[in-house]
């Protein structure tokens, strides 16, 4: 197999051979989904209020990756959502900007050249997005293509197909390459959960993701149902938290698909800051894909520090 | 950092009145004993003074059910009889947020467990009862099972409400009539489901509920003309109300103490098993008789697991019962606080290694931060004594048949938890559990389907399912 970007000593022996990966993928504990589903059902109802909510806001919105996915994408469309990362409420200055804008390779020069200077990051999807069925050529290339274009952030896509027929070697050494042709740029694995289905699954696949040297692992494409659950969340949340335990090292995770509103995005707060740790509360280590989020979290602020709802025709569809 | 803003339940919705009667023959009265007061235990306040039965008041609650029972409800159709309890089911419901506010006040529990576990389950025993009461003929009985007459019931603190409906619904269901006391330090949510029976129109004396302390209890479960008794509280009065009916045609449940074994095997779940042994043991800060009070680890994952547990404990929020983000709200009275303390103290005397949360606790009401002991041994009192409090001890295990003796080794045998991922092995264990109910995967689980109860000195009879209704049928 490929050397991946040594994992620490602890782990060096489970990615020393195709074999002991799936030892160790196979022995890490399983996940009671009854357990997992009441936990997460169960933080679920915490009540977040005053400055505590209006601090949670300003955190979700600083963590969106805001995303456009579409075959109908135009340099519009995308300098149109450069101009909301920039200026999410452009009444109100004070709101901070969004984390990273999420589009095609073919579409990161456009956000590039909107963003540069920022500090927002963007970010391209690639590897045969969404489904990675192509060779491992063109992944890397779809890769190096973002990259060049000024990618500092690339989602890829494992191949699931591979996963789930057990050729967990091959999925890690796809990670490994695709890490290497990122370069500086920061890489975010998909694990496409919905299509693993079992929580089982997503715990192997999010470990296998942080023994290649995946910065974060994401939940979804946004083109499979279901995407983002707050279950699926915890156990990667519970993913990345024992690799810090084992390893010293701090790695992010990223929902993605589906959290439409701020009371969805509060709830993966919570589960961040009581699964995770206070630490993880950073969007260098969390990250909400989402296009529609953002709006809702924009009209909830101003509903917190206006003291009435005002509607959506107070905030800019881009 | 992020910290969670207060966000209390307002203590209006409970509808607390400075005093409250005692409710006989459909009446509330003033009783003639002395008043009791009863404390907030979060912040040691007065919330209310509640009147409470003289001998003579027991007496006539008594007449009143006899009564009740010999010219209406026994004769009731059980069609009829169903339509009432669902009616107060429904009530129930209704005012959910009444009485999860009150439980919250009166007990110290947090309002998050009142609001999502107490009141929903006390309502959906009351459902379940209902469903039976004209289907008695197809529980495995006969064709047409009689009920037993007065039933004398005796409940504890720690779920005010939920156990009043654990004793009141198949009672009612079964076609006999109850006079319930509810415990000294938390009369009020019985009182309230009084009034829910007020207004729901239950015929006069079909149910009484008689607030006092011990004494009202003996005079209750002594009262010659109660042909049935069942008590749920301490293995020690227990053994007393034992002795006292032994010899008499009263038919007894009753359900005491435990101390159970929570065992995970190293091929656990262990996120789920974290969550599990602390829902097992800091639910309703520990004042719960099936607790796991006993956490038994495989020696191979031992350090691994109590590392996970110290960390999640850590993030419970312990404080304001009100505030709908409390994990972990007031120990019950100064009594059983003085009780918890007493007994940490031996396991720090006899050797065990005492780990306490760091969680602020608040300067006032009656509060103990969760602990855990590990290097317990099976000798010291906190591995055998109940402690009924948020305080945990770690023992560990070698094989299968070692935690089998080591679950089993205790005078009690109310619960159990399995965590293992093998299938068989759940089996192969549940199948030597001495304990009533045996939980794999899972703690601290209620459904009025599922038959409750306990071996040896955790008491006999069950409560809820088909086989909980025997103790109500004259069988």
């Amino acid at each position: 197999m490929a050397a991946p970007t040594t994992p620490p000593s602890a782990l060096a022996d489970a990615v020393r051979d195709e074999s002991s990966l799936r030892r160790f993928l196979h022995g890490l504990p399983g996940v009671d989904q009854v357990g997992v589903e009441q936990r997460a059902a169960g933080l679920g109802t915490r009540s977040i209020k005053k400055a505590s909510k209006l601090h949670a806001i300003d955190l979700a919105i600083s963590m969106v990756d805001l995303t456009t996915l579409e075959g109908a994408d135009t340099a519009g469309k995308v300098r149109g959502l450069a101009a909301k990362a920039k200026r999410p409420d452009p009444e109100r200055p004070d709101v901070p900007p969004v984390a990273a804008v999420c589009v095609y390779p073919d579409m990161v020069a456009t956000a590039a050249k909107e963003l540069q200077g920022t500090g927002i990051n963007v970010a391209s999807v690639a590897t045969a997005f969404p489904s990675g069925r192509s060779t491992l050529d063109i992944k890397l290339a779809d890769t190096r293509f973002a990259v060049r274009e000024g990618a500092s952030e690339v989602d890829m896509v494992i191949d699931r197909g591979a996963f789930l027929s057990g050729r967990y070697g091959q999925v890690f050494e796809e990670i490994v390459k695709v890490k290497e042709a990122c370069g500086d740029a920061h890489l975010k694995v998909i694990l496409e959960t919905g299509e693993l289905v079992t929580y089982d699954n997503v715990r192997r696949a999010s470990w296998l993701a942080l023994l290649a040297g995946g910065d974060f692992i994401k939940t979804s494409t946004g083109k499979v149902q279901p995407a983002a659950t707050l279950p699926v969340t915890h156990v990667m949340l519970q993913a990345v938290r024992d690799w810090k335990a084992q390893t010293g090292e701090l790695r992010g995770v990223k929902p993605a698909g589906g959290i439409r509103t701020t009371k969805d995005a509060i709830k993966y707060l919570v589960a961040v800051h009581e699964v995770a740790g206070p630490e993880w509360l950073d969007p260098h280590l969390f990250r909400f894909g989402a296009s529609t989020l953002l709006n809702d979290l924009l009209m909830q602020r101003r509903t917190q520090l206006d003291g009435h709802y005002s509607g959506p025709d107070y905030v800019t569809v881009d | 950092m992020w910290e969670y803003a207060p966000a209390p339940e307002s203590r209006d919705i409970a509808n607390l009145k400075p005093s409250y009667k005692m409710f006989v023959d459909g009446k509330f009265v003033e009783g003639t004993g002395e008043p009791l007061k009863t404390v907030n235990p979060a912040t040691e306040e007065v919330l209310a003074e509640v009147s409470t039965a003289s001998q003579s008041d027991v007496d006539t609650a008594v007449k009143a059910a006899r009564k009740a029972y010999d010219r209406v409800w026994s004769k009731m159709p059980g069609s009829e009889r169903a339509k009432y309890i669902y009616r107060i089911a429904r009530q129930i419901q209704e005012r959910g947020r009444e009485l999860a506010v009150l439980e919250s006040l009166d007990n110290g529990k947090p309002i998050k467990e009142s609001r999502d576990v107490d009141v929903p389950t006390a309502a959906s025993h009351f459902f379940y009862h209902a469903g039976w009461a004209d289907k008695l003929g197809y529980a495995g009985y006969g064709p047409d099972p009689q009920p037993l007459g007065v039933a004398g019931q005796v409940i504890p603190w720690n779920f005010p409400l939920l156990m009043a409906a654990w004793k009141i619904a198949p009672a009612l269901a079964c076609g006999n009539t109850v006079v319930l006391k509810p415990a000294e330090t938390t009369p009020l949510t019985a009182l309230v489901l009084a009034d829910v029976i007020q207004q729901c129109d239950l015929p006069p004396g079909v149910v009484n509920i008689i607030p006092g302390a011990g004494d009202v209890g003996a005079a209750l479960v002594g009262h010659e003309d109660v042909n049935k008794v069942a008590f749920t509280g301490s293995t020690d009065v227990g053994k007393v109300i034992q002795g006292r009916l032994a010899g008499t045609s009263k038919k007894l449940t009753l359900e005491l103490g435990g101390k159970a074994a929570n065992i995970v095997f190293d091929d656990a779940p262990l996120d789920q098993a974290v969550e599990g042994i602390v829902n097992g043991i800091f639910f309703n800060q520990g004042h719960v008789c099936c607790a796991g009070s006993r956490l038994l680890v495989q020696e191979s994952i031992a350090d691994e697991l109590v590392e996970k547990l110290h960390a999640r404990v850590s993030t419970l929020r312990v404080g304001d019962p009100l505030d709908k983000n409390t994990d972990v709200g007031a120990i019950n009275s100064r009594e059983q606080l003085t009780r918890i303390k007493e007994l940490t103290e031996s396991g720090d005397a006899e050797g065990a290694q005492r780990w306490t949360s760091s969680c602020p606790l608040p300067d006032k009401g009656f509060f103990f931060a969760p602990t855990v002991f590990s290097n317990v041994s099976q000798a010291m009192r906190i591995a055998r004594e109940e402690i009924f409090g948020p305080v945990l001890s770690v023992l560990t295990f070698r094989t299968p048949e070692e935690a089998v003796a080591k679950a089993n080794n205790t005078p009690y045998g109310l619960s159990a938890g399995i965590w293992t991922e093998k299938g068989s092995r759940i089996l192969w264990m549940a199948q030597r559990m001495r304990a009533g109910v045996v939980w794999s995967n899972t703690f601290n689980r209620f459904d009025p389907t599922a038959p409750f109860g306990g071996y040896q000195e955790s008491g006999f009879g069950r409560e809820g399912g088909r086989t909980g209704l025997e103790a109500y049928l004259d069988v």
